[in-house]
């Protein structure tokens, strides 16, 4: 009898703590996206069939989504060029410090677009700060060529650059060294190889790698609302933005449609991505220990000057222009040694209420937010890894929506899941708690996959040895699991941070007065005609962020494989 | 320490069988090799002793306490079969020093610290690691993880130590001494020991018996003598040793042992069985002299070190194997005589 009640306290003990933490994690992740998608399908309420067509026929609705696409559709072929140049270079050729080179093309990935749209709005226009400085301002009155769908599309496309050199560099790395050498030694050089050798071997991460980057591109707040709302060219993200910041909830019927359009283009892409992922990984075999390096011989130190140019222009510039406008006393002032001053930064880092506030508020949710993810992730990665049921399956296959969904689809599913507790009067909308659970949400995967990936690499040796030797559930979580996998849980939750930290998309929907996150504030100020201020906030943040990734990346020798994403 | 049951034990992942309806009795103190080519259900039979696997069918007893038992569900975690367990991947903490790896289960246990060290200290002695307590486990080699894993499993007195290719990932002079290390370990301890390996000079080299195993059964429990000397299916034959299986007829029982007609002569062989069928020709039963009965042709020679061996065709048309101490060609005619060979019945 002893013996069935020892037998119950391992394995069963371990089955119920896993449905217990999925139960939990379901909830967070896929309740909302639930929500919405019955929204959607349920003619109750407000919504039904003829209310979906009637929406989608108005030309507001029309217009927006045509700006959508077209938007996230050349902002993808400029992610494309840039981000395919670079992933091909670096992955095969001998240019030097390719790892700094790839920190900088990583960090405009990790500047949130708000911050993007901002800085390059500072380097062009009649009232540029930099442009002033140096002389070359145009006169009063021009227009910022940035406030138009090309401005829109070339920061688009600079933002999501990174995706693609991800992606694609992932696929090069997977090639093995002999097929190219294969073809050196049956004569083949330089572009022929890579036309007829490694293009098409790479082809299906490519694609992968644009449909993410077009329903990345897709969902992006921050900059078509910076660049676009003052030109009057909406998208479908901005038109949701305006309609419910205008309105109220009282247009929360309609635009619950307009983001089911978006989530419906949204997964069509996501499938596309997984749909090429997996066909990459089926013919390459063949060592891929060490990284091709084909000799660029006498065209490397040009290549090496036209790459570096480019982060120059994408990274360097931007950033000297937000700096610039944030140093001086007025925003039109040009910047020199008698004008130079630190009160936008003063101000806004002390003075005012509402940045201290945001300040305060985005690092306490997005703190606590990495917290609750990674005392919630670590045990489920771990024991799902080992227990597989049907249900962790399909949460594993489904855990990432929420994370690639726009931050839009989120905001509106979260209003509409809290906004009525059931069986109550209560709401959550307009509290900080409705922010909290949309950050959960979608952050989830981002905590979860650097430690599910960790422990998969993890010996399994390692767990049954301590349990051969009559560790408990508990005792091996502690001493054997949670220290071998904290790296990579670390990681994860300072990239929680980052990315909560900087949120706009989601908060932007959700923020009421008193719940302003950082994101608002700085789109805030800006939209109040504070830029001074909000380019010192943006610098803030920048400076944080360049920080926490210079932390990973000093860290990254003693963290697994997959675990730092822009070395993957 | 205790004997080790296994009742009509089977496993089946999926649809798949790892093992079918092994019933077998490791005896108390005894050093037992499973033997097998890779995919013959040794490792799953070691994990359902461990625990770490559970049986589709059967029981499994640890001493006279039942452990697992298919029809009632009974599975008692490893953390209370009090087994010990080495990995071939040795699974020594990466973040814990040797010390803390070979006192941890002792940190289980809750002994006192004072404890702790004094039976820390006679694992590290007894497996010479004395010097390597503050070493982490990075900083070992191979044969040293090996014995870091070797003294966390002694250091807390297991009823029986479980060994999965333990020396699978070493190189082959280090191979030879953890051989003697683990003999040592064994007739120090009298622990009992199941040790599972796919290399048979291994198993041979340290094991009082070896179980050979091919598709999910033990087709032979023997010592490794008989195994060698008397096996009784044609894969134990060619799987254990060198030599040539051969076909053989009308064998009859007399006075002075049995004879059979093999490779178109009639020969004395030895057999326990009525109806033999086989009959094993290790490279000792053949010797080359010009006189002998059977020629053979040579098809190859193989310089061994010190002898050559030599595949050979019989007139008969059967392949045979021996060894010769000078070099020949192939195409050499040569005579054969014959010791008696074992016969064994078709299987």
């Amino acid at each position: 009898m002893s013996l069935v009640a020892t037998n119950s306290s391992s394995s069963r003990s371990e089955g119920r703590l896993l449905s217990l933490i999925l139960a939990v994690a379901v909830l967070i992740t896929l309740a909302p996206v639930a929500r919405l998608f019955f929204e959607g399908i349920t003619a109750g309420g407000n919504l039904n069939l003829g209310f979906f067509t009637e929406v989608l026929a108005k030309p507001a609705t029309l217009s927006a989504l045509r700006h959508s696409l077209i938007t996230a559709g050349f902002g993808t072929v400029i992610s494309v060029l840039i981000g395919g140049t670079f992933a091909f270079l670096v992955a095969l050729t001998d240019l030097r410090r390719k790892g700094a080179l790839v920190f900088c093309l990583m960090i405009p990935m990790m500047i949130p677009p708000q911050i993007t749209a901002l800085s390059w709005t500072q380097i062009m226009g009649p009232s540029s700060v930099f442009l002033k400085t140096l002389g070359l301002a145009p006169p009063l009155g021009a227009p910022q060529p940035l406030y138009s769908a090309g401005g829109i599309i070339l920061l688009m496309g600079i933002q999501h650059t990174s995706i693609i050199f991800l992606t694609l560099r992932a696929g090069l790395r997977a090639i093995p060294q002999e097929v190219v050498e294969a073809a050196r030694i049956s004569g083949a050089s330089g572009l022929r190889i890579w036309g007829q050798i490694v293009l098409p071997l790479t082809l299906p991460s490519l694609l992968a790698g644009i449909a993410i980057t077009f329903v990345t591109a897709l969902g992006n707040f921050g900059i078509p609302a910076m660049l676009g709302i003052p030109a009057g060219y909406a998208t479908l993200p901005t038109l949701i933005y305006q309609r419910l910041a205008g309105m109220g909830t009282t247009v929360l019927a309609e635009v619950a449609v307009l983001a089911i359009l978006i989530g419906v283009v949204a997964i069509c892409g996501i499938l596309l991505q997984r749909f090429f992922q997996q066909r990459q990984r089926v013919h390459l075999v063949g060592s891929t220990g060490r990284p091709l390096s084909i000799p660029l011989g006498h065209a490397r130190l040009p290549v090496e000057i036209a790459l570096w140019t480019v982060i120059a222009a994408i990274l360097v510039l931007p950033m000297a222009g937000l700096l610039a406008t944030s140093l001086v006393p007025a925003y039109g002032v040009p910047l020199r040694f008698d004008t130079i001053s630190l009160d936008g930064w003063h101000e806004a880092l002390f003075r005012q209420p509402v940045t201290r506030r945001a300040f305060l508020n985005s690092f306490v949710l997005s703190v606590s937010a990495a917290a609750l993810l990674m005392a919630l992730c670590l045990p489920l990665a771990w024991l799902m890894d080992r227990h597989k049921t049907p249900l962790g399956r399909v949460f594993d296959s489904l855990l990432d929506l929420p994370y690639a969904l726009p931050g839009v689809v989120l905001a509106i599913a979260m209003i509409l899941l809290l906004i009525n507790l059931p069986f109550t009067e209560l709401t959550l909308y307009g509290t900080i708690w409705i922010i909290f659970l949309a950050y959960l949400a979608r952050f989830f995967a981002v905590m979860f996959r650097p430690v599910q990936s960790s422990l998969r690499q993890l010996d399994p040796a390692m767990d049954e040895a301590a349990q051969s030797v009559g560790a408990s559930l508990s005792r091996r979580l502690k001493d054997i699991i949670l220290p071998l996998s904290a790296p990579s849980a670390a990681a994860g939750a300072i990239l929680v941070f980052l990315t909560a930290f900087n949120e706009l998309t989601v908060s932007a929907l959700l923020w009421s007065s008193g719940t302003e996150t950082l994101g608002v504030v700085i789109f805030n100020l800006d939209d109040s005609g504070e830029t001074v201020m909000a380019s010192a906030v943006a610098m803030t943040i920048v400076f944080v962020v360049m920080f926490l990734m210079a932390v990973i990346q000093a860290t990254s020798r003693r963290l697994p494989k997959g675990v730092v994403p822009w070395q993957s | 320490m205790a004997e080790l049951t296994l009742s009509h034990v089977a496993k089946h992942f999926g649809d798949a069988a790892a093992l079918k309806s092994v019933s077998t009795t490791v005896r108390d103190g005894e050093f037992l090799a499973l033997l097998g080519p890779s995919g013959c259900g040794k490792s799953t039979l070691l994990r359902l002793l461990a625990g770490f696997e559970q049986p589709t069918e059967g029981r499994i007893h640890i001493g006279q306490r039942e452990v697992a038992n298919a029809a009632s569900r009974l599975n008692v975690p490893p953390e209370d079969r009090n087994i010990g367990f080495v990995f071939q991947s040795y699974a020594l903490w990466p973040h814990m020093n040797v010390r803390r790896n070979v006192g941890y289960p002792l940190e289980i246990r809750k002994l006192s610290k004072a404890d702790r060290d004094a039976r820390i200290d006679a694992a590290l002695s007894a497996t010479e690691l004395t010097p390597y307590g503050d070493r982490m486990p990075s900083d070992l080699s191979g044969g040293q993880r090996q014995r870091v894993a070797l003294a966390r499993c002694l250091v807390s007195d297991p009823t029986a130590v479980l060994l999965d290719e333990p020396l699978a990932n070493l190189d082959v002079a280090l191979r030879a001494s953890m051989q003697e290390v683990f003999s040592d370990f064994h007739r120090r301890t009298s622990a009992t020991m199941v040790y599972v390996t796919h290399d048979q000079a291994e198993a041979m080299a340290m094991a009082d018996r070896i179980a050979v195993m091919n598709q999910g059964v033990i087709v032979q429990l023997d010592t490794p003598e008989a195994l060698y000397t008397r096996p009784r299916s044609r894969f134990v034959a060619e799987f254990i040793g060198e030599g040539a299986v051969v076909p053989l007829t009308g064998a009859t029982h007399g006075d002075a042992g049995a004879e059979a007609t093999l490779l178109g002569m009639r020969l004395r062989v030895e057999t326990d069985t009525e109806h033999p069928a086989l009959a094993c020709l290790r490279p000792e039963n053949l010797r080359i002299t010009e006189t002998g009965d059977i020629r053979a042709r040579v098809e190859r020679v193989t310089y061994l070190g010190g002898r050559y061996r030599l595949d050979l065709t019989a007139a008969s048309g059967d392949a045979l194997v021996t060894q010769s101490a000078t070099r020949l060609q192939p195409g050499d005619q040569i005579g054969l005589a014959l010791s008696a060979p074992w016969a064994f019945a078709a299987a």
